[in-house]
């Protein structure tokens, strides 16, 4: 898409405290809610968000103070792009392990990947494990 | 009993047996301090209350994250550790459908409504 078809967008750097992505995240929503999408829509798009955020703090920088997210967002009438990128050693998505499977269903953590994917029409890390790109598209469903 | 800075507490009549009925405050919840603090309160009803037959109620809940859904989880096993039971129930199906992902509908015990969920006590 042509960097002019984008209507709003931001870059933020917050700290690797959890909450502390919430202003970005609401902006967003307020963004959302001005452009009409549905509210199916930014549910899924505000739980999504809200557990790569609290992903990239809490696994990507292991909460330390020093370290940064850096969160940008662009959004056109038909779709919204989020990159989230922590400043840790990164991790490889393809370990986690299933949450559905019945010997991890008991387990209190590892469903946030699962959520994205769920939520969202596309979810792409980098190599290294510290960059997540997520799509929505606003005409079709999560991929 | 302990007062509840994140629950509405009652005590309501079952079909064969009397209920603690948990309703919510927060309408969103998804913050650490909150989730934390939510999970202790309810972790106190059952350790510290003795409560053992417990409704939770989403009526009022708009949104849960994964991190919520991880405090259920920890309260279902202390409940069914202390030989109680757990139901849930109102809840939206935007956040019905997190639980339907995730699996967790074939963990809890989900019922339509309260009243449902306090017949099957």
């Amino acid at each position: 898409m042509s960097e002019s078809s984008w209507t709003w967008r931001t870059e933020q750097v917050i700290p690797s405290e959890t909450g502390a992505g919430k202003r970005v995240l609401d902006d967003l929503l307020v963004q959302l809610e001005a452009h009409n999408w549905a509210e199916y829509d930014i549910h899924g798009i505000h739980l999504a968000l809200e557990e790569a955020l609290v992903n990239a703090i809490r696994h990507g920088n292991r909460s330390d103070i020093s370290k940064n997210v850096h969160v940008a967002c662009k959004l056109s009438p038909e779709q919204l792009w989020v990159q989230i990128r922590d400043e840790g050693a990164g991790f490889n998505p393809e370990e986690v392990p299933d949450c559905t499977d019945p010997e991890n269903l008991e387990i209190p953590s590892g469903r946030g990947i699962m959520l994205m994917r769920a939520f969202m029409s596309k979810v792409e890390y980098n190599d290294r494990g510290n960059c997540v790109v997520m799509e929505k598209h606003r005409a079709s469903g999560a991929a | 009993m302990a007062a509840y800075r994140r629950l509405d507490v009652a005590e309501k009549k079952g079909k064969n047996q009397d209920v603690t009925v948990v309703g919510f405050v927060d309408r969103k919840i998804l913050d650490e301090a909150s989730i934390q603090e939510l999970g202790q309160e309810l972790f106190q009803l059952v350790e510290e209350d003795k409560r053992g037959k417990i409704v939770l109620n989403f009526s009022k809940v708009d949104f849960l994250s994964s991190a919520a859904l991880g405090k259920l989880i920890t309260l279902d096993k202390k409940v069914k550790s202390h030989g109680g039971k757990l139901k849930l129930c109102h809840i939206r199906p935007e956040i019905y459908e997190v639980f339907a992902i995730t699996k967790l509908n074939k963990l809890f015990d989900i019922k339509a409504d309260e009243n449902a969920a306090l017949d099957a006590f």
